[in-house]
């Protein structure tokens, strides 16, 4: 597990740190890198994949708000390791600067540095834990106010698909004191699930997964133990595996059956068999308590109902409804639809329903995409969007085969679609006085969110 | 620390050129150092950060080197820092100011807090300069024995460091054997799990001169030791367990209690969330039980679910590492990942780098029972907005379609993609249809109606074009307008750019004319008059002998460029289960996610700690003389092979006759049948052209006086070979692992070399008086292998390598040659062959 080199590149491939463990590479490694992944060619692939090889060395890459983290090495090392580590280090960063994007990162370089330095040594890994090496990082960090941020949480862009979002808004750094220069005893824990659904184009359910993690980021002082509880029905294994067998309970829906799962190291399972209750001590900054899977059938949280009918020799007429199947008292937002039309759409004329609000349709000439944006959408809600299109040249065939599928983006906040729970959190501390702040947030994201026509 | 110079970048407004700030840095620097004002250190911060903040860019800052150590001295540790990080990048290549710093460091090294002491001890050792190591080796004994965990961690890390910059200084001070003690009694793990990483990297290197280093790079792997770190695994981080498990990957286990004592103390690592440690521990899982059969095949059972867990729950890059691992574990063992296939639809917002994966596993396990809901999910992607995507997903639906031995509903859906007009999607179902063909004959009466309402103006990318032109020439009496299509097509030669359209419009053409002479001629005509014209020796090539067969005998011709065509049964595999099965054991490297075995993509010294041994691997070979320690290593490779990729090989190869080795198989219905496409063939080589050519030319409307008799082919050089060349088992094993195979050949035996075949030792001693050595043999009637090597006798480095197999109930032999220099191996392969046709004879 020898890394060679490990360095951040900007967007445009400025070096914003770089740091040479073992000088086995040949200088250039920076520009042979940024090169190969900007003109990315081989093999029909738009994107470069994260690992390749130029020249005898291999290029290891994570893309974190648009930055590169990039790490070198000329062994035959293991790539999941290389990979998980970079993650790790842009998640150690951000714990340390409150917020990670260029900006902080330039003001920050060399408390980076520190981290660095203290991460690997000569190639390999000491440690990424964001409590250890706090007594190593002496630089303060020069902290970005949260203010200047733009109302869609950077958090959510640092996540880039996986499954941290925008309701762990915690911009705090582990070395910051509040003003007043007292640390507020507070604990986040957020349910965050993301899920994949696929319609048939008559609307019948193909595939659905969830995707969950209980995210975990602590500011309590003294390192309490915490117990966390989920549903007492909860059963793991599913489809063999043979961990534990069905529950007939289960089969009845009123059990949440999650295919599989796994948890961070410092998560003790002692008491989870009997009674579903996780022990740890948490250590500083972010990190993910549990993973877990699930493909048990849910309710879906959007319904959608698309038609596209041919209107005459060049026109057609595209009508996409979706309705909210959750509670009225939960509100979904940052709602996003796509479709691609026809190659041959020239020009698409939108038309909302007349009480619209926060609605905003776009047709892209050069994607032929259509898309329709929606502020929010209150559960057991409707909403209706006709499109006129007009065609360049006649279609023949099938036009449902040139358009198609619709895909939507959302965030739920206060909703979760497995049913899985913190019963409670318990924080062991002796003391009555003691009573910090207890956040249990839910979340659910559209991941692929996919209905076919 | 090496930034990239500053000469190799562009210069930007943005960015200084560096000559006059660093002028200005260095007076401000010198300004600074002897002060002792207060609030000197935040100017200096200030300065130190400028420093580095350029070094970071690439501009040399080199040149301040002096004016940075006279600072140096201060008790600021932000400032240390700096100063530290910035003497390391420099040191190498100022070693006389390296000097400068020693004595700083030295004192630094001494200091009281451990955090200084720590980082003096790094930077000092990160130096890298070669005659400054008598100062590094004071300070490491002491930060050794520091009381501090942190200075001990760093003083092992530092001992590795000083073996790179000067081994005999490591190693004269003893320090490997200090490292063996820390590891094995330290009470710190990240200390223990540094020695074990210094001391692997060390001991490997010295293994190549030292016996000693090698014993202990094998007591690493004794028994107790093994245990010593497994049992407390849990007390380390997770990346210093990845390096626990890749060691535990390399034990022998005593016997299957040992095997299942690991598995159990390793089976919660299966539950954590780092995709590191799961896969580290699937290795050591798969590794573990691969002469288990059916608790290899339960491996595979409990890692799947883990394993998707982390393909769905982390960023993009870490579900492609964990997913190419998934992609071979699914090659491998199909019928296991059968029912999950769901797992492997792609989603529309993965990157198209997961895409093409999960495209490859759901080709792979398609089987009778899920076939239609893949291939219908695959026909959605086809008219997907990615067309690079919806390609890949064409050659999908293709590839199932010829592994399935029911295809007519799939034969169907390729018929549609073509309905669908898209140029692209288009042009990738005609190759597959071709292929189809190929293997499906019967099938051509549905495929060639839809095909022949295609018009080939819509067709422009080669491959489909050339697919287009086959189907037209080999179904021609089936497609009414094939001739006049083929007209076209050739009255535009000129314009036709790829020689591969062409080398197939030639073919086409002949082949038309042999079914519908009249309607073809003229344009057969046209077409060899402009092939003999082409530019392109291919084309060229193939027009002129196409000219003589016919002018030779059209009889011949049709023959020889068309004749009664087999279907192809298999198409070969690109990748031979040889190579797959290096890169299985390769598992948890980057072979998986390159798919090739690491000798392809590295060099020696970097293979990591993957390199084997040189213990028997894959090939299966019985050392001469000592036949009976095989069967132990031929059982394991034996229940290997029912897990492994091709299982229909194993039916049909020789290996099915329960003799003691797994012999490869081959098929070479593909091959013959490409070559009797080509129509290069033996036999009608027009050597007495003139006779039967009545007014050939004038069929043709060819002016074209009879073409020069082709040069006889120089006869190849005749090869020497050594009597008396030696080369050891190990020696031949590496050489079969890493070269390619040269030539593969079918030969048969003459009856008396199968009577005589019955004492195997016999071909042995008969080989060996044409200089060709057995090194090792196996096998049972009717099936024997032997393994032979020889040496040209003027150049004891070229070796061929050749295994043969012989069949004796069919009196066939066929051979597979590797060569250190591949032109000669087909001059080789004649003397083995004319050798072994001596077999038996009086």
């Amino acid at each position: 597990m020898m890394i060679s080199q490990l360095f951040v590149l900007s967007q445009r491939g400025d070096n914003i740190v770089f740091r040479d463990y073992r000088a086995e590479v040949p200088k250039g490694s920076t520009e042979t890198f940024f090169r190969k992944v900007k003109f990315w060619k081989e093999d029909g692939n738009a994107e470069a994949p994260p690992i390749f090889n130029v020249d005898g060395v291999n290029y290891f890459h994570v893309k974190v708000v648009g930055l590169y983290f990039v790490a070198t090495t000329r062994v035959n090392v293991s790539p999941s390791l290389v990979l998980e580590l970079l993650q790790r280090i842009a998640r150690v960063i951000k714990d340390y600067l409150g917020v990670l994007n260029e900006d902080s990162f330039r003001k920050n370089f060399l408390l980076v540095y520190e981290l660095l330095d203290e991460v690997i040594d000569f190639g390999y890994v000491q440690t990424t834990s964001t409590e250890v090496l706090k007594s190593y990082v002496f630089n303060e960090p020069i902290l970005i106010a949260p203010a200047r941020l733009q109302p869609i949480d950077p958090a959510a862009i640092f996540t880039q698909g996986a499954k941290r979002m925008p309701g762990t808004a915690v911009t705090k750094s582990v070395l910051a004191n509040d003003p007043g220069g007292r640390r507020r005893e507070e604990i986040f824990v957020d349910i965050i699930e993301k899920i994949s659904v696929t319609f048939s184009s008559n609307g019948y359910i193909l595939t659905s997964e969830i995707d969950g993690t209980i995210q975990m980021k602590s500011y309590l002082s003294g390192n309490p133990e915490i117990r966390l509880a989920l549903n007492e029905d909860l059963n793991i294994g599913r489809g063999g595996g043979g961990v534990s067998v069905y529950d007939y309970r289960s089969s009845s829906g009123s059990g949440v059956i999650l295919d599989d799962c796994n948890f961070h190291e410092s998560v003790r399972l002692d008491s989870f068999d009997s009674d579903r209750t996780l022990s740890l001590v948490p250590p500083d900054g972010e990190f993910p308590v549990m993973n877990y899977r699930m493909t048990q059938e849910f309710r879906p949280p959007f319904h959608v109902n698309t038609l596209i009918e041919e209107a005459g020799r060049l026109k057609a007429e595209v009508i996409i409804k979706i309705r909210a199947e959750f509670p009225s008292d939960i509100i979904a937002n940052t709602i996003a639809v796509q479709m691609p039309l026809p190659n041959y759409t020239c020009r698409a004329s939108f038309e909302l329903e007349h009480d619209a609000v926060g609605q905003k349709t776009d047709f892209k000439e050069s994607s032929k995409m259509l898309e329709w944006s929606l502020k929010k959408i209150v559960g057991g809600a409707e909403h209706t969007l006709r499109a006129k299109l007009t065609f360049s040249q006649e279609f023949h065939g099938n036009i449902t085969k040139e358009a198609g599928p619709v895909s939507m983006t959302f965030t739920i906040p206060m909703y979760n679609v497995s049913k899985l729970q913190v019963k409670y959190l318990q924080i062991a501390k002796k003391s009555s006085s003691y009573n910090p702040y207890r956040w249990v947030r839910y979340v659910t994201q559209a991941n692929s969110y996919v209905a076919r026509i | 620390m090496a930034p990239p110079a500053a000469s190799q970048r562009y210069p930007s407004p943005s960015q200084p050129s560096g000559k006059s700030e660093v002028t200005d840095l260095k007076s401000q620097l010198r300004q600074l150092a002897g002060s002792r004002a207060p609030g000197v250190d935040d100017s200096k911060r200030d300065l130190f950060k400028k420093v580095i903040s350029y070094m970071t860019i690439g501009i040399d800052v080199s040149s301040v080197f002096g004016e940075m150590v006279m600072c140096s001295a201060t008790s600021d540790i932000v400032l240390k820092k700096m100063c530290y990080l910035y003497v390391g990048n420099y040191a190498k290549g100022n070693p006389d100011l390296s000097l400068l710093t020693i004595n700083f460091l030295q004192r630094d090294c001494k200091d009281q807090d451990p955090m200084i002491r720590g980082l003096a001890l790094r930077s000092l050792c990160s130096l890298r300069v070669p005659n400054l190591v008598e100062y590094l080796v004071g300070p490491l004994g002491s930060g050794l024995k520091d009381n501090n965990s942190y200075v001990r961690t760093i003083a092992v890390t530092g001992v590795l460091k000083l073996y790179h910059i000067s081994a005999s200084t490591c190693i004269d001070a003893d320090f490997p054997a200090t490292l063996k003690s820390l590891m094995l009694h330290d009470s710190d793990a990240q200390v223990v799990a540094n020695c074990l990483s210094a001391l692997q990297e060390i001991w490997s290197l010295e293994a190549s001169h030292s016996e000693e280093a090698c014993r202990e790079k094998e007591s690493l792997l004794s028994k107790p030791v093994i245990y010593y770190f497994l049992n407390r695994i849990k007390e380390f981080n997770e990346w210093a367990q990845c390096l626990i498990l890749e060691l535990a990957v390399k034990y022998v286990p005593s016997d299957s209690n040992d095997i299942f004592d690991i598995m159990n103390l390793l089976e919660d690592r299966l539950q954590h969330a780092n995709g590191a440690v799961v896969l580290a521990t699937v290795k050591v899982f798969l590794q573990l039980t691969l002469s288990m059969t059916d608790v290899h095949q339960q491996v595979y059972e409990r890692i799947k679910s883990p394993l998707l867990t982390l393909v769905s729950s982390g960023s993009p890059e870490q579900s492609y590492a964990i997913l190419s691992h998934l992609h071979l574990l699914v090659v491998r063992a199909p019928f296991i990942f059968a029912s999950d296939y769901k797992h492997f639809y792609c989603q529309y917002n993965e990157p198209s780098y997961v895409k093409k994966l999960k495209l490859e596993m759901l080709t792979a396990i398609a089987n009778e029972s899920n076939t239609y809901e893949i291939v219908t999910e695959l026909c959605e992607y086809a008219a997907n907005v990615d067309i690079a995507i919806a390609r890949e997903s064409i050659r999908a639906v293709g590839k199932i379609a010829l592994q399935q031995y029911d295809v007519n509903a799939i034969v169907d859906r390729l018929l549609q993609f073509l309905a669908m007009e898209k140029d692209y999607v288009t042009a990738e179902t005609l190759v597959l249809v071709k292929d189809l063909l190929r293997k499906y004959p019967q099938w051509s009466h549905d495929c060639i109606s839809v095909v022949g309402g295609i018009s080939s103006k819509n067709i422009q990318e080669p491959k489909a074009k050339s697919a287009l032109i086959w189907m037209l020439g080999e179904y021609a009496q089936d497609m009414s307008d094939a001739p006049y299509v083929l007209e076209n097509l050739i009255e535009n030669w000129e314009e036709e750019h790829s020689a591969e359209v062409r080398l197939h419009l030639l073919t086409a053409a002949m082949k038309c004319f042999f079914k519908r002479p009249p309607e073809t001629q003229r344009a057969l005509g046209i077409a060899l008059a402009a092939g003999m014209a082409d530019f392109h020796q291919d084309v060229h090539d193939r027009a002129l002998f196409y000219y003589r067969v016919l002018q030779y005998d059209v009889h011949v011709a049709e023959r020889v460029v068309s004749p009664p065509k087999q279907a192809v049964s298999v198409f070969a595999d690109t990748q031979s289960s040889e190579i797959k099965d290096r890169i299985f054991d390769e598992f948890n490297s980057l072979s998986v996610i390159y798919q090739k075995p690491s000798y392809m993509f590295t060099d020696k010294e970097h293979r990591g700690p993957f390199e084997f041994s040189d213990e028997i691997g894959n090939i299966p070979i019985t050392p001469e003389a000592s036949s009976d320690i095989v069967p132990q290593q031929f059982e394991a490779n034996d229940k290997d092979l029912l897990l492994s990729t091709d299982e229909k090989d194993d039916n049909r190869g020789l290996s099915t006759t329960g003799s003691a080795y797994t012999a490869p198989s081959y098929d070479n219905s593909n091959i013959s049948s490409q070559m009797q496409e080509l129509a290069i063939s033996g036999p009608a080589t027009p050597a007495t052209t003139q006779q039967s050519s009545f007014d050939f030319d004038d069929i043709f409307g060819l002016g074209l006086s009879t073409a020069p008799a082709p040069a006889l082919t120089p006869s190849p050089p005749l090869l020497k070979l050594n009597p008396r060349a030696a080369l050891d088992p190990g020696a031949f094993q590496q050489k079969w692992r890493q070269l390619p195979i040269s030539l593969t050949q079918d030969c048969s035996v003459n009856p008396q070399g199968i009577a005589a075949l019955t004492v195997p030792q016999s071909l042995i001693k008969h080989m060996q008086s044409h200089s060709i050595h057995c090194i090792a043999s196996g096998g049972q009637s009717p099936n024997f292998k032997f393994f032979f090597f020889a040496q040209k006798e003027s150049e004891p480095s070229s070796n061929y390598l050749t295994e043969c197999v012989i069949n004796s109930s069919s009196a066939k032999a066929q051979i597979k040659v590797k060569a250190d220099e591949q032109s000669t191996s087909q001059a080789f392969a004649t003397v083995f062959e004319t050798a072994l046709s001596e077999f038996g004879m009086p």
